[in-house]
């Protein structure tokens, strides 16, 4: 097989995989799933800029949240449907990240990663300062009534799991299909070496400012799904705590691998969870684990077993 | 006819004038060396020329073109390409990848006749990094060759090269001449005179000579600013 066809039957299986949990777990973990499926897809967002690109954002919550309030805003106040909605969220998380790319990309390195973690929280005190519209602190619920497809609900546990998978697969086929393309070559080239590769001839500023539109509208659109599917929009996710977590989720799944992402909330996500069961101080359970993995595997759990095992690993 | 003018051409490095008003030209085709002791202004001068260094006055033309204004990646796109000095191959990534991100394509026939160039062919899916130094040199040229540039700028590229590889290296320079103008920064004056139609010398920012190789072996000035006695 070549490199290409094994990638496409790593997905395709993955997907796969995905589906058929979706029929035999328990509606519980149905649920999780389907939340673990929507953070994925922001982490995948997260990882084109990140793993791929080279450049470490602490803001990208702003994006997640332009998602989820142009998507929920206009559901909970315009009584728009789903579909358009969607959308709107798109086009607002495109629009942001355009600008903050615009005036961010001006500056490099810990420069850069504070001018993007200034600019979400000016993000996030603004959803606080028009709170007669986003409820503030406490957010807003969408009702459950317009949250529906062509009659399908999307409250209906199985119809929603199946949404949030849609949703993650989209964004991973596109972003592995990018990568494997000459433009997903590119940014590569940037995060290992940025002036060899302005001296090949590439515009690096334009592909840096094309991976910020990529990555902050993918994490707009898991910010509208997350919307739609579980129904409610408050200020946390724009937060700075959603801001880090993308950056843990990577690191912990492997930057700069395609299936990294999902691994990496998975892993956190039942981390906590299984760790909460067994004590109230389950962060220390969960801090002590992260511990341990960025002694052993520096290059988290996906890039781990590439460096090792599997070094066709996309 | 001239492929690269450049007028006036000059950097300061705060009070230091690393190149200082050079107006220099170089015919199509040509394959010219730039020579001169250690911080004579080669190396800057040619960063102007691509672009990676800006200028502090001065033009640069390229094919009857005023590119001074124009960003390195915009010159590159014009037909420029650039070997760097100190080795900057991407070491995460295979050989593969470094020599299609150069040809700005994927397909495995034109990379692997574009690494066959400087026999490196069967080392493809090999990480760049883990390559010994003259065979992260032989890449270097290989990425340099492979973007069929007009003008091609090498900054020393036979340092730490094996006598062996520098046979090939001329071998693959000479092979070039005709379609590819040739810009070398070169220290080994072996390859100069194997190589070179014409031989500029720079000392402390400012053209000392300009002549064929043999004119500048017999040039007294030259003699003593550079080639010692021998």
């Amino acid at each position: 097989m070549t490199l290409d066809a094994r990638s496409v039957t790593l997905h395709l299986g993955l997907l796969a995989v995905l589906v058929v949990l979706g029929f035999v777990l328990p509606t519980y973990h149905q649920g999780n799933l389907a939340r673990i499926l929507v953070l994925a897809t922001y982490t995948i967002g997260y990882n084109v800029l990140f793993g791929y690109t080279g450049l470490l954002s602490l803001g990208h919550a702003m994006f997640f949240a332009a998602g989820m309030y142009g998507c929920g805003l206009v559901m909970h106040l315009g009584g728009w449907p789903v579909l358009p909605a969607l959308l709107m969220g798109l086009v607002c998380a495109a629009a942001l990240s355009a600008v903050v790319a615009l005036l961010a990309l001006r500056t490099i390195g810990v420069a850069f990663m504070i001018v993007t973690l200034m600019f979400a929280q000016a993000v996030y005190l603004t959803v606080l300062y028009l709170g007669a519209w986003t409820g503030g602190d406490e957010g807003f619920v969408i009702a459950q009534a317009s949250r529906q497809i062509a009659g399908f609900a999307l409250t209906d546990p199985l119809t929603r799991y199946f949404a949030a998978l849609m949703i993650f697969a989209v964004a991973l086929l596109i972003t592995a299909r990018m990568m494997q393309m000459p433009f997903g070559r590119v940014l590569i080239g940037v995060r290992e070496n940025e002036e060899r590769t302005q001296m090949l001839g590439y515009d690096v500023f334009r592909h840096k400012l094309l991976a910020v539109i990529i990555s902050g509208t993918i994490a707009g659109g898991a910010g509208a799904a997350y919307a739609i599917l579980f129904g409610y929009v408050g200020a946390t996710f724009a937060s700075v705590q959603y801001s880090i977590f993308p950056l843990l989720w990577v690191l912990l799944g492997g930057m700069g691998t395609t299936i990294g992402p999902l691994i990496g909330v998975a892993f956190m996500f039942y981390l906590i969870d299984y760790a909460s069961g067994l004590t109230n101080a389950y962060m220390l359970i969960a801090g002590a684990v992260l511990v341990l993995l960025t002694l052993f595997a520096r290059a988290g759990i996906v890039g781990e077993i590439r460096n090792r095992w599997v070094p066709w690993l996309p | 006819m001239s492929l690269l003018e450049t007028k006036g051409l000059t950097r300061n490095y705060g009070g230091l004038r690393a190149v200082d008003g050079v107006d220099y030209t170089l015919s199509k085709g040509e394959i010219h060396a730039l020579i001169g002791p250690n911080g004579a202004g080669k190396s800057t001068f040619v960063g102007m020329v691509s672009g990676r260094i800006p200028t502090s006055a001065g033009e640069v033309w390229f094919e009857g073109e005023n590119i001074t204004a124009l960003p390195a990646h915009a010159r590159i796109k014009k037909g420029m390409a650039y070997t760097f000095q100190i080795t900057a191959v991407y070491a995460r990534l295979s050989l593969f990848d470094n020599v299609a991100l150069a040809l700005g394509r994927r397909e495995r026939p034109h990379v692997l006749a574009a690494l066959d160039r400087v026999g490196l062919a069967d080392r493809a899916d090999q990480n760049a990094g883990d390559l010994a130094y003259g065979h992260q040199r032989l890449l270097e040229i290989a990425m340099g060759v492979a973007q069929a540039p007009r003008l091609l700028i090498l900054d020393e590229p036979t340092q730490g090269l094996a006598e062996s590889e520098i046979a090939g290296f001329n071998d693959l320079i000479r092979s070039l001449k005709g379609d590819t103008t040739i810009l070398l920064i070169e220290h080994n004056m072996q390859v100069v005179m194997a190589l070179a139609d014409e031989i500029t010398v720079l000392e402390t920012g400012k053209i000392l000579a300009r002549g064929t190789p043999e004119e500048i072996h017999a040039n007294a000035a030259v003699q003593n600013a550079y080639l010692g006695t021998g």
